[in-house]
């Protein structure tokens, strides 16, 4: 049970192997294990993120479909709005056409009647003179009574 | 075997003779080989294990090996990380895994049969002489306790500076009364001296008594058929119970360093 050269020797293989358990073995180790640990905690991380980006984007895309759903109903709404006043208008358009046609009718029928009346008047003037140059040949002077001829046919 | 030519006294004084070498000329200057062979082949491969493992190392998924020997790493970082507050992968915490692994095997190398392997030692090696267990050699403990120890007054330099460190050894505990120096003193000195005592014997203690145990065991074997019998089935159940003290003592060992160490660290 004696203290000898034995425990130097000792002293100086543990040393050695503290060496190369400090300088080896423990510093990769532990940077592997932090490294690791990093990643899982990161990765941990980004899936909770995910996780509330998708309730996030869920959200928002509800929204959007009711917006759009919304949009939709007023776009319809307006187009029915815009169908009637279509309707509408091309109706009074038609009531205007309708009564500008049967304005000009009745005025080409005045006309036509008038441009009758006058043909006719002009044939019963006609007609007058010459029945009354027939009666009157000889006393008559077409000449002479030209003034007279033509007030009649006016008066006509 | 050879053992039943021998009287009991010889029996054990047979296997508790260190292979021993002189290399000088007083009692001094004595090697065990047995000790420092089988202490340094241990550490030669377990820690070329490590080593050899930490190489192909990855952040990634680990195999099983990696695992295994991170989970070993995970629980001597867990146990320094309770007792050491400070950078402790600089130093204290390779040092606790060292301390650990290297008693752990050096306090294994027990489980090994003790009257086979002499046999085997014998007529396979050649060798008449030889302890298996470096840690039930008295110079092997008190290598890795003095060790320690030097470290210990190192840190309490380093971290103090050498006049803070004089200062504690004569201000603390008591006090920085110049009555209470010597009081201090002696008990700082009381401390320095029975911490690296404590600390190897109480390992040396352990494996050196198993070691007893199992020979008595062994002997009681070599009486005859009930002795063979119950021999065996008592060597069965301390090697069980070895199992618990081999990894326990192993343990102890690292915690005291650790706390040891870490006490260098702070200052009162």
């Amino acid at each position: 049970m004696n203290i000898n050269l034995t425990m130097f020797a000792q002293a100086l293989s543990f040393a050695i192997l503290i060496w190369f358990t400090a300088r080896f073995v423990w510093p990769p180790l532990i940077k592997a294990v932090e490294d690791r640990q990093k990643t899982i905690a990161d990765g941990l991380a980004a899936g909770e993120r995910g996780k509330h980006e998708l309730e996030i984007s869920a959200k928002r895309s509800a929204e959007s479909l009711r917006e759009a759903k919304h949009q939709a109903s007023d776009i319809i709404a307006q187009a029915e709005k815009r169908a009637t006043a279509i309707i509408e208008e091309a109706k009074e358009n038609a009531k205007a056409e309708g009564e500008r046609i049967l304005v000009g009718a009745k005025a080409e029928l005045d006309q036509e009647v008038f441009r009758t009346k006058e043909s006719l008047r002009q044939q019963v003037a006609d007609l007058v003179v010459s029945g009354a140059e027939k009666i009157l040949r000889r006393e008559i002077d077409a000449k002479a009574h030209a003034d007279i001829l033509s007030a009649v046919s006016s008066q006509l | 075997m050879s053992t039943e030519q021998l009287t009991p006294a010889e029996y054990i004084g047979h296997h508790l003779s260190f292979n021993a070498q002189s290399v000088g000329d007083t009692g001094f200057w004595v090697l065990h080989m047995d000790t420092l062979v089988v202490s340094l082949l241990l550490g030669i491969v377990v820690f070329g294990f490590l080593g050899w493992v930490v190489r192909g190392v990855t952040a990634g998924v680990p195999n099983k090996r990696q695992a295994f020997v991170e989970l070993l790493m995970e629980f001597v970082d867990g146990q320094v990380k309770t007792i050491f507050h400070g950078n402790r992968h600089a130093f204290v915490a390779p040092l606790a895994l060292t301390v650990f692994v290297w008693v752990l095997f050096m306090n294994a190398m027990d489980f090994l049969p003790i009257d086979i392997m002499a046999a085997f030692y014998q007529h396979v090696l050649g060798l008449h002489k030889w302890r298996a267990v470096p840690t039930s050699d008295i110079n092997a403990t008190f290598a890795l306790a003095l060790s320690v120890w030097v470290l210990m007054i190192f840190f309490s330099i380093k971290v103090k500076g050498l006049g803070g460190w004089i200062h504690e050894l004569f201000c603390a505990p008591f006090g920085s009364n110049p009555l209470a120096w010597p009081a201090n003193f002696a008990f700082n000195l009381i401390e320095y001296i029975s911490k690296p005592l404590s600390h190897a014997l109480r390992l040396f203690g352990n494996m050196y008594a198993g070691e007893i145990i199992f020979l008595l065991l062994g002997m009681w074997a070599a009486t005859g058929l009930v002795g063979t019998f119950f021999g065996a089935l008592l060597g069965a159940g301390w090697a069980i119970f070895h199992i618990l003290i081999v990894i326990l003592q192993a343990f102890i060992f690292m915690m005291l360093t650790v706390v040891y160490i870490s006490m260098a660290h702070e200052s009162h």
